[in-house]
């Protein structure tokens, strides 16, 4: 099927799931070498949903992500060297050095975290639309999570709110297939995710979210109709993570040839490989992007290791507006 | 004079009228009332907008106000009560109380929240509950008891102002109480603890519903030559140590009294900052009237055994003065 896009905009969707594939390979280099510490989720194989969607929302729009949101930060628009400097728990990290990893957050971006509690960031995004409906403002809140997320309580909640109160709500569901290890079947009992708004009211879709300019489309026609009615929808995004699902992992629940299975879909694969057939982009445009990538990541881990260590007497910042004690 | 009831009801419309951040939401805060009518009428006058009937999922309408907060709203969240919040522990200690933090003071969750505590009306284990010790165990929120109708009514004006989130716990038998209330005058700090009655002889420490219960106490130890102090600590998060502090180095004596089990308590908290730094002020050993430690039973007279009443409180105080 031939790319109904522009080579500008190929360039930007390969340039931005390029940028996070090496930061995140970046990342797991510096971990094994304990510069970040703590949990360490990547986003390898999935980047074409957060490329996708991002580039689909309006910078106004609200974003609320999950623990495995480098991607997602990286693509709204804060630096990498901010969200490697966070990584290394350093005081020029984009949260102070106080969240690390799972707990990215820009205010002037409306990137409202970076939550680990699977599930948890979902009533957020709903009190975030409610403001937003409440005020008049007509922007949209994007709600990421994965597919265990759907086991909660809190989601059903969530959609159960969203839809009785109409709210302006785009709920992304990264269907990686697995929640930490344990597969969509043997977690879900309808395996089908797209089954559940709709008792709910709410309008929903899959779509696979190893092609990029398949997920920015579908998101783009959901947060405009989100937009319109000010009501919520949901689109599931068919994806799969190619590493383990955090640094501890040993993958002893699946096999080596599935994975390699799904390597077979990597989004920056397929998507360059489809783009040099149309004869809209060369290798040199590769080399070209991957140079400036490599230039961007190596300045982010100089901005990392660069920044100050916050100081232990200031341990108790940021617990209250003001110093209780 | 005005009932308790009425104080949160005038506080919450005041909040209302004043402020178009603010809105109220919770489970029957519309059409039935409020559970304790603490919102009675309030849907008339503000509409369905800014009194929200929610559906019964504690965890998510906690989650959607810190939400709405983090987007620039005011909420008062009402969780009708502190057993039903257990639902939504998730929301506050996890997000509510965290996020500041984690986005290094990027974002605030000016939130209010409103709840029901405490035990007395042979509701039985899961409707008697008092918790305020495990929010005031944790850093990010703070938490407040009224203890009479004037705090009622200010200290929820306090709440939602606070740019943090606030617990604010109505004890379950307050609600019908009366008496006086000034809207126009300037409330003190709700954050520091006050002293209901002086005394010289012994200091009974209480918060919430015991505090009553003291104040009767210390009126019973006056027959008998004993002079007590009643000390409502107010504020649960950040605890006054300072007022604890310097009334125990007056008396010398202490007695504390909190609903809640004894083990892991509010009193035990009190009493380690006594032995820490008032040791050498203490003329007796702490006391501490608290629950017995089993599920409150719904029988009147097993309830009334269990949780703090007149009688241990005095006896607790006549062992302190008479034992020391």
């Amino acid at each position: 099927m031939t790319l109904d896009i522009s080579r500008d905009h190929v360039l930007d969707l390969l340039r931005d799931m390029i940028r996070i594939r090496r930061l995140e390979e970046k990342s797991a280099e510096l971990y094994s070498k304990q510069k970040i510490r703590g949990f360490l989720h990547l986003y390898i194989g999935e980047e074409a949903v957060g490329v996708g969607a991002l580039h689909a929302l309006r910078e106004d729009d609200n974003i609320v992500a999950t623990y495995r949101e480098h991607g997602h930060a990286l693509i709204r628009g804060i630096p990498a060297g901010e969200i490697m400097a966070e990584m290394y728990g350093k005081a020029n990290g984009c949260s102070g050095g106080r969240g690390g990893s799972m707990h990215l957050f820009s205010a002037e971006r409306r990137f409202y975290g970076g939550h680990a509690i699977v599930g948890g960031g979902l009533p957020i995004a709903v009190g975030l639309a409610l403001a937003d409906k409440m005020k008049g403002e007509s922007r949209v809140t994007a709600c990421f999570f994965g597919d265990g997320a759907t086991d909660e309580g809190e989601f059903h909640e969530s959609l159960n709110l969203a839809a009785l109160w109409k709210l302006p709500v785009l709920f992304l569901c990264e269907n990686n297939e697995y929640a930490m290890g344990t597969a969509l079947y043997r977690h879900v009992s309808d395996r089908d995710i797209a089954n559940n708004p709709p008792a709910y009211g709410i309008p929903a879709d899959s779509v696979n979210g190893m092609d990029v300019v398949a997920v920015e489309r579908a998101v783009h026609n959901e947060a405009e109709l989100v937009r319109e009615t000010s009501q919520p929808r949901f689109l599931e995004l068919k994806t799969y993570r190619f590493r383990a699902h955090s640094m501890y992992d040993a993958e002893l629940y699946r096999s080596k040839e599935e994975v390699e299975e799904h390597k077979k879909e990597d989004p920056i694969e397929s998507l360059r490989e489809r783009a040099m057939s149309d004869g809209l982009i060369t290798q040199a445009d590769i080399d070209a992007i991957e140079a400036d990538t490599a230039k961007e990541i190596s300045e982010a881990v100089e901005f990392a290791e660069r920044g100050d260590w916050e100081s232990v007497e200031d341990i108790t910042r940021h617990t209250y507006a003001r110093d209780l004690s | 004079m005005t009932t308790y009831r009425d104080a949160v009801r005038t506080a919450i419309q005041t909040l209302l009228r004043e402020d178009p951040r603010v809105f109220l939401m919770g489970e029957d805060v519309g059409r039935y009332g409020g559970p304790y009518a603490a919102s009675k009428s309030l849907l008339k006058e503000f509409g369905e907008e800014r009194v929200r009937d929610t559906p019964l999922c504690e965890s998510t309408f906690v989650g959607a106000g810190i939400g709405a907060a983090l987007g620039g709203m005011r909420p008062i969240v009402e969780v009708m009560t502190v057993n039903f919040s257990l639902l939504a522990l998730d929301q506050i200690v996890n997000n509510a109380a965290v996020l500041r933090h984690m986005s290094g003071g990027q974002f605030e969750v000016p939130i209010a929240v409103r709840m029901a505590t405490g035990g007395g009306k042979q509701i039985a284990a899961q409707h008697s509950h008092s918790l305020e010790n495990w929010y005031a165990h944790v850093p990010g929120i703070k938490v407040l008891a009224p203890a009479t109708v004037q705090d009622a009514h200010d200290m929820l004006l306090a709440a939602v102002e606070d740019p943090d989130p606030v617990f604010v716990f109505e004890h379950q038998m307050l609600y019908g109480i009366e008496g006086p209330l000034d809207t126009e005058a300037t409330p003190p700090s709700p954050w520091k603890a006050a002293i209901r009655r002086h005394g010289t002889d012994v200091s009974l420490i209480a918060y919430g519903g015991s505090v009553h219960k003291a104040l009767t106490a210390a009126e019973e130890l006056g027959k008998e030559e004993v002079s007590a102090e009643v000390i409502d600590l107010r504020s649960l998060r950040p605890l006054d140590r300072d007022a604890i502090l310097e009334s125990v180095s007056r008396t010398h004596r202490a007695v504390v009294i909190d609903e809640a089990w004894k083990t892991g308590s509010l009193a035990s908290e009190i009493s380690a900052i006594l032995a820490e730094d008032a040791f050498y002020e203490l003329d007796a050993p702490v006391a501490r009237v608290c629950t017995v430690e089993v599920p409150i039973p719904y029988a009147k007279h097993l309830e009334e055994a269990a949780i703090p009443q007149v009688d241990r409180i005095v006896e607790a105080a006549k062992r302190s003065v008479g034992g020391g």
